[in-house]
């Protein structure tokens, strides 16, 4: 089961840079929440800040107050592999490893994690391949074919399937379908309506039509700061703040 | 999900992977001081041994027969600058003339052969060039010589000189050459006065790496410069050579040729380390607009 | 109005085709002027890239040529005669190559993790503004002449070897049989030290190539699973680049081969086969180095000429495969000017 996010006072730099401003926000657990904003206002900084991978880039830091379920994620004993282990993350463009087969892609997280028995691995590999809709497209191939060797959407439900080896308790995803085609995109957005039952999902957008579909809940950043947060239907159809009608409406961004 | 034991979401990062994380930091860090230690050690030690040894005999006096102490190894950097002056004069045109063929002309299979051909010639061991050279010119002229040894390292100049200046030429934008030749600029100008031109920088760069990878070369120099305990200005004469020299003195067994050894390396390294530092400099200064 | 069009067309075209056939004339009737010199410059050009080509043919040839009295004496025997003994003119190369396989294997098996260490320090580990400077020094190391290094080893690294590291060797790891008998400081093992110095800058060099290109977001990747940074570099980095690495390992064996004069200058030079590293031996390019200048006889020439052809050879092959693997990797940009 998922677990809920709870943010208080999020900042983040690059460098010497303010990219993340004071950030509050509440996510609730076992649901979809969308981040949507104009390029370079910060979302996917935001996003990367829940499972600290925004400090792997030199110079950047970040603190504040950031609580996944019970875990404090900045606080003083918090180990980052730790937290990068309950927090997945799905990136923009599919990464699979080129050198690994499906099936190794698959385990690599659990083989890390100290898993060794074969039959437990064969398990976990095919549970987490179902959960992300690939399964029946690659049960013959596991061991043949290389990660790099399957489709762009087939590579993004694989990166999907091997964040969910590890049995995240949140998966983060940073813009899933921008690299991928119409079909491709609408299968990994079915997923994320599945995977909403058993994970608290965080979607960065800026396909706001996306957002709509797949979101419960919708966050508008703009230049660091979060502008409003609220139900989806409500963002799109009566924001609040004149500046995300102006972002919904096209006027820039 | 129902969990299990060993559930991965109820263990902690085990000590063993945070062992294994350490001591890879600590085999990484350890490398690169056992790497760098050789260098320093190597660098104080000449600068110990051999800074004692300059002195004005050192640097103006040729060899004194063995046994006796003094001398020097003047008629070896002579010689040396002699033999070097001669593998550049063929050396480097010859290397930059090949590149400009690679960038200008040899975009096809009869280009692609050269290109092989060069790298072949930049692997071939320094010894076997050697052996060559004193097959074709030695034997020929039945004796040793300045020339011989100066075609020995031009030889080796050749394919470092000709990939840098291809590699630069190749980065001159075709609308340069375009704008030229549209104002009626022929062809051969383009490619010296302005193409060139542009690369100028990298080309040097290329062309003083070649020069003091050779300058420190001994082994092309056994059999083909042979060396020589005197003045010898003629460059069909058998002629000394710094590297040759340290070699000759270091193999010997006396102490004050042992010294003079180092004295001559130190002058060597010294050389050697002003061209790749001036390199570096004029690499990162951006005094080559675009370039490595 | 429709007739008009038509007729406009005819008028267009003609137009068109008048001015191409003027445009024609311009670029194949370039001034006189120009037209010699350029041909000129242009065979200048290809004299000097064919000169490359001929250069090797050359030394193909005069290598071939001037080992064919040992070619044809000794056969494919002299690869694997043990004696080598110029007096009574019995030649066999098999305690060089030996010899060289040895030292070589040696410097390897030293060079190796140090330069995989100093590139994956250097590419993941190391503060960026120490970057600059850590690899300067690395680079260094490859522009100290061979005959320095030898000059150091002799009267550093084997009295070094001699006092402490041997006797300590000798008793701790005495029972392999690899460091036993007398020890001068002077021998394999030294020979083995040296080059591993001396190729460590090579291999440095295209592994960290090969690292710097693979793609961040195999990093990130691993990361994001959950790992610490030693299983990010192994997961992500190193597995992506091992081809290369390999490589890059084969560079520097190709280097090892053909290296000289620090070899000659602490390897002994003695023509035995043994099997303890504080024995001295012999390799193909000290032999050449020692022995060619004094070479009364013809068939003794031969025989040293024959080494150099095998030499040639060998470091031939290993030097191709090894720009295969990094090309295949780096697509090409490996062939940067390096010192």
């Amino acid at each position: 089961m998922g677990v809920g996010i709870e943010v208080r006072g999020l900042n983040a730099w690059y460098g010497k840079h303010l990219a993340l401003k004071s950030i509050d926000m509440t996510v609730p657990a076992n649901h979809v929440t969308a981040v949507i904003g104009p390029s370079g206002c910060g979302k996917s900084t935001f996003v990367r800040c829940l499972n600290r991978m925004h400090e792997t880039i030199p110079e950047a830091r970040a603190d504040g107050l950031v609580k996944v379920g019970e875990m404090e994620v900045y606080g003083d004993g918090t180990d980052p592999v730790e937290i990068r282990r309950r927090i997945g993350m799905v990136f923009q463009k599919p990464n699979p490893f080129p050198t690994m087969s499906i099936y190794d892609n698959v385990a690599a997280g659990l083989r890390l994690n100290g898993f060794r028995n074969r039959k437990q691995l064969d398990e976990l590999v095919e549970r987490s391949l179902k959960l992300s809709a690939l399964w029946d497209e690659v049960k013959d191939t596991l061991h043949k074919k290389s990660g790099a060797s399957l489709s762009g959407g087939q590579q993004q439900r694989l990166c999907i399937a091997r964040s969910l080896a590890v049995e995240p308790e949140v998966l983060l995803m940073d813009e899933p379908a921008s690299a991928l085609d119409p079909i491709s995109t609408s299968k990994i957005e079915e997923l994320i309506f599945q995977l909403k039952q058993h994970y608290t999902v965080v979607i960065v957008t800026h396909n706001m039509q996306q957002a709509a579909r797949v979101a419960e809940l919708t966050g508008f950043f703009l230049m660091g700061s979060l502008i409003e947060y609220d139900k989806t239907e409500k963002i799109f159809t009566t924001p609040a703040d004149k500046r995300t009608e102006d972002y919904i409406t096209g006027r820039f961004g | 999900m129902p969990k299990q034991p060993g559930d991965a979401s109820t263990q902690q990062v085990s000590l063993w992977r945070r062992f294994m994380n350490q001591a890879a930091n600590v085999f990484a860090v350890s490398a690169a001081v056992l790497v760098i230690v050789p260098l320093v050690v190597i660098f104080i030690y000449l600068v110990w041994k051999g800074v004692g040894s300059l002195n004005w005999a050192f640097l103006t006096q040729t060899p004194k027969p063995p046994g006796e102490l003094g001398g020097g190894m003047a008629n070896a950097m002579v010689g040396s600058a002699v033999i070097l002056a001669l593998a550049s004069a063929v050396g480097i045109p010859m290397g930059i003339g090949c590149g400009i063929y690679l960038a200008e002309y040899g975009r096809d299979r009869f280009g692609d052969l050269v290109r092989f051909t060069a790298d072949v010639l930049n692997g071939v061991p320094s010894i076997v060039i050697g052996i060559a050279v004193y097959s074709l010119i030695v034997l020929r002229q039945k004796h040793f010589s300045a020339f011989s040894g100066g075609i020995a390292l031009a030889i080796m100049m050749i394919p470092t000189v000709a990939r840098a200046t291809e590699e630069m030429l190749l980065m001159v934008p075709n609308n340069v050459r375009e704008a030229a030749l549209g104002l009626g600029i022929p062809k051969w100008r383009t490619t010296l006065s302005i193409s060139l031109r542009t690369a100028s920088a990298g080309v040097i760069t290329g062309c003083m790496l070649a020069f003091a990878r050779v300058a420190g070369e001994t082994a092309p120099l056994l059999f083909t410069a042979f060396g020589n305990q005197y003045w010898n200005m003629n460059p069909n004469q058998p002629t000394a050579a710094l590297p040759l020299q340290i070699y000759t003195y270091a193999l010997s067994p006396y102490d004050d040729w042992h010294r003079q050894a180092w004295a001559g390396a130190l002058i060597l390294i010294v050389m050697i380390v002003a061209a790749v530092a001036a390199v570096r400099i004029a690499t990162t200064r951006g005094a080559l607009k675009g370039a490595s | 109005m429709t007739a008009i069009p038509a007729l406009a067309n005819a008028a267009t075209e003609r137009r068109v085709s008048v001015a191409s056939s003027v445009l024609q004339r311009i670029r194949t009737t370039q001034p006189r002027s120009s037209r010699l010199p350029d041909a000129v410059f242009r065979v200048l050009i290809l004299v000097t890239a064919v000169s490359v080509f001929a250069i090797v043919v050359f030394v193909v040839w005069e290598l071939v040529d001037k080992s064919r009295l040992s070619l044809h004496q000794f056969g494919v025997g002299f690869f694997y005669g043990h004696d080598w003994d110029p007096v009574n003119d019995q030649y066999g190369a098999m305690p060089f190559i030996y010899g060289t396989l040895v030292s070589s294997l040696l410097a390897l098996l030293l060079a190796v993790p140090l330069s995989v260490g100093v590139a994956v320090y250097l590419t993941e580990m190391c503060p960026i503004r120490w970057r600059a400077i850590i690899s300067f020094l690395v680079e260094l190391l490859a522009a100290i002449p061979s005959v320095v290094y030898g000059l150091w080893a002799i009267f550093v690294l084997a009295p070094l070897l001699r006092d402490y590291v041997e006797p300590f060797l000798a008793r701790t790891l005495g029972w392999t049989g690899l460091f036993t008998g007398p020890i001068y400081g002077i021998g394999m093992l030294a020979a083995g030290i040296i080059m591993a110095i001396m190729i460590v800058p090579i291999i440095a060099s295209i592994t960290r190539e090969v690292l710097t290109a693979v793609p961040q977001n195999q990093r990130e990747a691993v990361l994001a699973l959950g790992a610490t940074r030693w299983e990010m570099i192994r997961m992500g980095v190193l597995r992506n680049a091992r081809i290369g690495i390999v490589g890059g390992i084969i560079l520097g064996l190709g280097r090892a081969l053909g290296e000289t004069m620090a070899v000659t200058m602490v390897i002994g030079n003695r023509p035995e086969i043994s099997k303890s590293l504080f024995a001295p031996g012999y390799t193909m390019a000290s032999v050449i180095a020692n022995e060619f200048s004094e070479a009364t006889g013809d068939l003794y020439l031969s025989a040293l000429v024959e080494i150099g052809l095998a030499l040639f050879l060998v470091t031939l092959i290993v030097n191709a495969l090894a720009r295969l693997l990094v090309w295949s990797i780096t697509g090409g940009a490996a062939g940067r000017v390096r010192a």
